[in-house]
Formats: structure tokens, C-alpha cells, sequence
């Protein structure tokens, strides 16, 4: 039982992550290879923050806002200018941005790991079981958040200007809408996002390098990629699934090794079977 | 003064020159037609002007305002738009949610409800497929869609990228009724089209567009009498 509220948490972690590759592919149609980083940018800030104010609360606040604020600037800087170009050459400049985010964190930070103490929330008991507080704040904070954004997507006249961006740009501007406002909103909150997975992720494990969001980063892309690359939906139900896998896989003790294995091996059965993921769009043809 | 004035508008596709020097304008409350054959450059002409493709030379000027350099989703606040080439609704969202888009300029709430109860009454296919996906539409009743979007808006110019692509005779004939009513009810039209016989029986004025260059202007009679034009575009 513990084990799947773990997974279920791990889930939501990943699924947070996911939603900033999967908005971001939807609406720029490119993969963000830098957006794991951008949990260890909110790591490190929850990191700096924490010592110096001394309040957790006001850390997260920060960190919020700093990793919002990193992902437009890296849209404008970085992407921005890329607009049109072949999507390899966007590819590449992403992978070149992770690895200047990490440069610079190593810069100021140095390589070491360093240890971070948030608040510990102790045990929360339901009925006869017993789980960790975090894992039940990260189940339920990350629903909300996930719930939100839905609505967002689904309610609001921003939120369908970002799914009509994602369908066809074109015919989107031919409506009035700013296209590169949409692009920037949607990188904006991707990074938002992330700056929540990186707080659940280190109350999870609370040692933080210059490299820490290359593995979540990466699992969370997988995720997104099973889910269906462009699903909103489908990163969600991506990312509870790789959690829910790998903590199981973990309580095994015969095969906790081959974990990470076996989730990759997962991704390459889903893309043989549905190379489209569990909830990806049909790729339309043009009339 | 014109309505729309397009001067010597060049457009390039890399290397490649696809309008060389167009020249034409739009007086308010005309119908005015662009017509030629595949790869004329009417398409690039009406994408230009909207500023989805740059312009290399030349000027746009929309009632003395010259919208040139000016980016696309601003000129559709200046109260202007364009039904595009094959339809392009957003084939996820419902037929309401398109309706919706089509007023993303319009702040009122209640006026968008108002505008899109109207539209549906002119196009009651519309009104009945409110909440179905718009992808499962047929081809016409895309096209109608496509319309009731850019009209929501009641643009003062209404720009048509070849209405009746792909459309049964029934629905061209129809397409062509509303684009007339819609100019009578007092929006200016600037319609694109193949189907030149079609096109100049509803149109004011008219241009013939030939590779890149405006071949022949005048009044839509006079161009349906054109002996060159009958032989190159009616079939007569």
C-alpha cells in the first residue's frame, strides 16, 4: 500500500515535469531538452533561499518565480531567435542551454553535493496504514496543480489559444493571437511547473548537485513520450505510470536492479505497439 | 481613398520571386476578385498582406495606415481578416470553441454570445453541431465554420482565400450567396478564386493574376466579356 502511494507521488513528480515537455512540444513543436534543469535551477534557489531567510515558505515562493522567470528568458534568448529554423539546429541549442545551466550552476555552487533541510512534515495515519506527509502533500498538490491547469487548457481564452497554437499557428494569428505571447505563456508555465517537482523531488531526496534534474528530466521525458508527446493528458497519466513502476519495481528486491531497465524497455513496447503513446493525437494528414 | 492599397508588392520564397510588383486596390463596400491559375501567386498575395509570409518590397496601406511591417494578429485588431486557403479550423476543438476563437478580439462577453447566436442562426448547421468536434465535420459545412469564425468578428474587410475549393456545386452556390449577402450587409470583400466565372458574377471589380503579375484589370462585366479571359479562365 505505501509502496503505490510512493509511486503514485513519484507519479505526480514526474507527471509535473512531463506537462513542461509535452506544452512546450504541443505549442513550439520542439523537444526543450534544458527543462530538467530547470529543477536543479529550483533546487538550488530553495537551496539559497532556505539560507538565508530561513523560511521554507518564502524559499518556494522564490523558487517559483525564479524558474518562471529562467524559462522565458531561455525562450527569448535562446529559442526565440531559432523560430523557423531546422528542428535539429533547435535540438541541438537545447541540449547546448541544459549544458550551460549546469556549467553555471557547477560555477557558483561547485560540483559537490550539498544537503537541504526542509521541514519534516513526520507520518500521517489512515486507518491502519502509515505514509510519509510528504508524499501525501506531493499526491494531492500536484492533483490540484494538474487539475488547474486542465481547466486552464480547456476553460479559458488563453488556454484555447494555446490549443489552437498548437493545431495550426497560422490560422491562430488570422484570429488575432499573438503566437509568440502564447509560446512564451506556455514556457512560463512549463517552468512553473517544474519549480514544483523540484520542491516534491527534494523532499524526497534532499541532496541537490549541478546535474540533479538530468535523471527526473529524463524519466519525465520518457513519461511524456509514453503518455503521447503533445497529450496534456497523456504526460499525466505518462508520469503516474513510470512512478508507479518504478517504486514497485524497487520494493521487489529481485529486479530493483534492473529498474531503470525495465522502465526503458517499457518506452520501446509502447512505441513498437503505439508509436504514438497511450494518448497521443494522430499526426493529420494535410488536406 | 481606397479601403486596401496593395503597391508594388514583391514577395520571395528564398530565392525564388512568386509575386513580382502586384499592384491593385480595395474600395469600401466592393466586392473585389483576384483571379488566375495554380501557382499565380494569389494565395502569396492574400498571406502577405496579412503578414503570415514577409514582404520584400512594396506597400500595404489599410484606410492610410501603412500595415506593411505591421504583425499579423494586429492587423486582425484593425478589423480585418481572412478566411484562409483550405478552411484551416482547429479540427480538436468544437465547432462553439472555433466560434469562440473566431472572437478571441472581442472583449465582451456578452456581445461574443450575441455574435456567435447570430452566426449560427445564419448558419444553422452550425447551430446544431455546436458541441461536436469540428475535425468530423464535412468539407461545406468546414467552410461554413471557417466563415461564421473570421465574420464574428464583424471585420470592416473580409479577405477569401478560394471559398469553394473542393465544395459540391450546392455549396459553392451557397458559399457564393453568403459572400454576397455578407458584402451587402456592408462588409468589403476581397475574394480570391479559380472559379472565375463564379467569382467575377458576384464581384464589383476584378484583377487577373498571371505568374506573378497582374495581367488584366477592370470591372467584373467587362472581364467576363474579355475575350482573353473567356478563353483562358471561363472555358468559353
Amino acid at each position: 500500500m505505501s509502496t503505490i502511494m510512493d509511486g503514485l507521488s513519484l507519479g505526480a513528480i514526474y507527471a509535473l515535469i512531463a506537462l513542461g515537455y509535452t506544452m512546450v512540444y504541443g505549442i513550439a513543436k520542439m523537444l526543450n531538452f534544458a527543462h530538467g534543469d530547470i529543477i536543479m535551477v529550483g533546487a538550488y534557489t530553495i537551496l539559497t533561499i532556505l539560507q538565508l531567510s530561513g523560511n521554507p515558505y518564502v524559499a518556494i515562493a522564490v523558487s517559483i518565480v525564479v524558474c518562471t522567470i529562467a524559462g522565458i528568458v531561455i525562450e527569448r534568448l535562446a529559442y526565440k531567435p531559432l523560430r523557423g529554423a531546422s528542428p535539429l539546429a533547435v535540438l541541438i541549442t537545447a541540449i547546448g542551454v541544459s549544458f550551460l545551466l549546469q556549467a553555471i550552476a557547477q560555477l557558483i555552487f561547485g560540483s559537490k553535493s550539498q544537503t537541504i533541510s526542509l521541514p519534516d512534515f513526520g507520518k500521517i495515519h489512515i486507518g491502519s496504514f502509515e505514509f510519509n506527509a510528504s508524499t501525501i502533500i506531493t499526491l494531492v498538490v500536484g492533483g490540484v496543480i494538474m487539475a488547474a491547469l486542465t481547466i486552464f487548457v480547456k476553460k479559458t481564452n488563453t488556454g484555447r489559444a494555446m490549443q489552437a497554437v498548437s493545431e495550426d499557428k497560422g490560422a491562430a494569428l488570422l484570429m488575432g493571437v499573438n503566437v509568440n505571447r502564447i509560446i512564451m505563456i506556455t514556457f512560463a508555465i512549463g517552468s512553473a511547473l517544474a519549480a514544483f517537482a523540484s520542491l516534491f523531488y527534494l523532499m524526497q531526496i534532499p541532496s541537490i548537485t549541478p546535474t540533479l534534474g538530468s535523471m527526473p528530466g529524463i524519466k519525465a521525458f520518457t513519461a511524456a513520450v509514453i503518455g503521447g508527446i503533445g497529450s496534456i493528458p497523456g504526460a499525466m497519466l505518462g508520469g503516474v505510470l513510470l512512478g508507479l513502476i518504478e517504486k514497485i519495481c524497487l520494493s521487489i528486491p529481485a529486479i530493483s536492479p534492473y529498474t531503470t531497465a525495465i522502465e526503458f524497455s517499457l518506452l520501446i513496447v509502447i512505441l513498437l505497439v503505439k508509436p504514438i503513446g497511450l494518448l497521443g493525437k494522430k499526426i493529420r494528414e494535410k488536406v | 481613398m481606397a479601403m486596401l492599397e496593395v503597391k508594388d508588392l514583391e514577395v520571395y520564397y528564398g530565392m525564388i520571386q512568386a509575386i513580382k510588383g502586384v499592384s491593385f486596390e480595395v474600395n469600401e463596400g466592393e466586392i473585389v476578385t483576384l483571379i488566375g491559375a495554380n501557382g499565380a501567386g494569389k494565395t502569396t498575395t492574400m498571406q502577405s498582406i496579412m503578414g503570415l509570409i514577409p514582404i520584400k518590397k512594396g506597400s500595404v496601406t489599410y484606410n492610410g495606415q501603412d500595415i506593411t511591417k505591421v504583425p499579423g494578429h494586429k492587423i486582425v485588431h484593425l478589423g480585418m481578416t481572412q478566411v484562409p486557403e483550405g478552411r484551416r479550423i482547429f479540427q480538436e476543438l468544437t465547432v462553439y470553441d472555433n466560434l469562440l476563437m473566431g472572437a478571441y478580439t472581442v472583449k465582451d462577453k456578452k456581445q461574443i454570445q450575441k455574435d456567435i447566436d447570430e452566426i449560427c442562426q445564419r448558419f444553422e448547421i452550425l447551430g446544431q453541431r455546436k458541441n461536436q468536434i469540428a475535425g468530423t465535420l464535412s468539407g461545406g459545412e468546414q467552410q461554413m465554420l471557417a466563415m461564421g469564425r473570421a465574420m464574428i468578428s464583424h471585420p470592416k474587410l473580409l479577405m477569401l482565400d478560394e471559398p469553394s475549393m473542393g465544395l459540391s456545386p450546392l455549396f459553392v452556390d451557397k458559399v457564393f450567396d453568403i459572400i454576397k449577402d455578407y458584402n451587402k450587409s456592408g462588409t468589403t470583400i476581397l475574394l480570391v478564386e479559380q472559379n472565375a466565372k463564379k467569382a467575377l458574377s458576384i464581384a464589383d471589380r476584378a484583377y487577373v493574376l498571371e505568374t506573378g503579375n497582374i495581367s488584366l484589370s477592370g470591372s467584373a462585366n467587362e472581364l467576363l466579356n474579355d475575350e482573353a479571359v473567356k478563353k483562358a479562365y471561363l472555358g468559353a
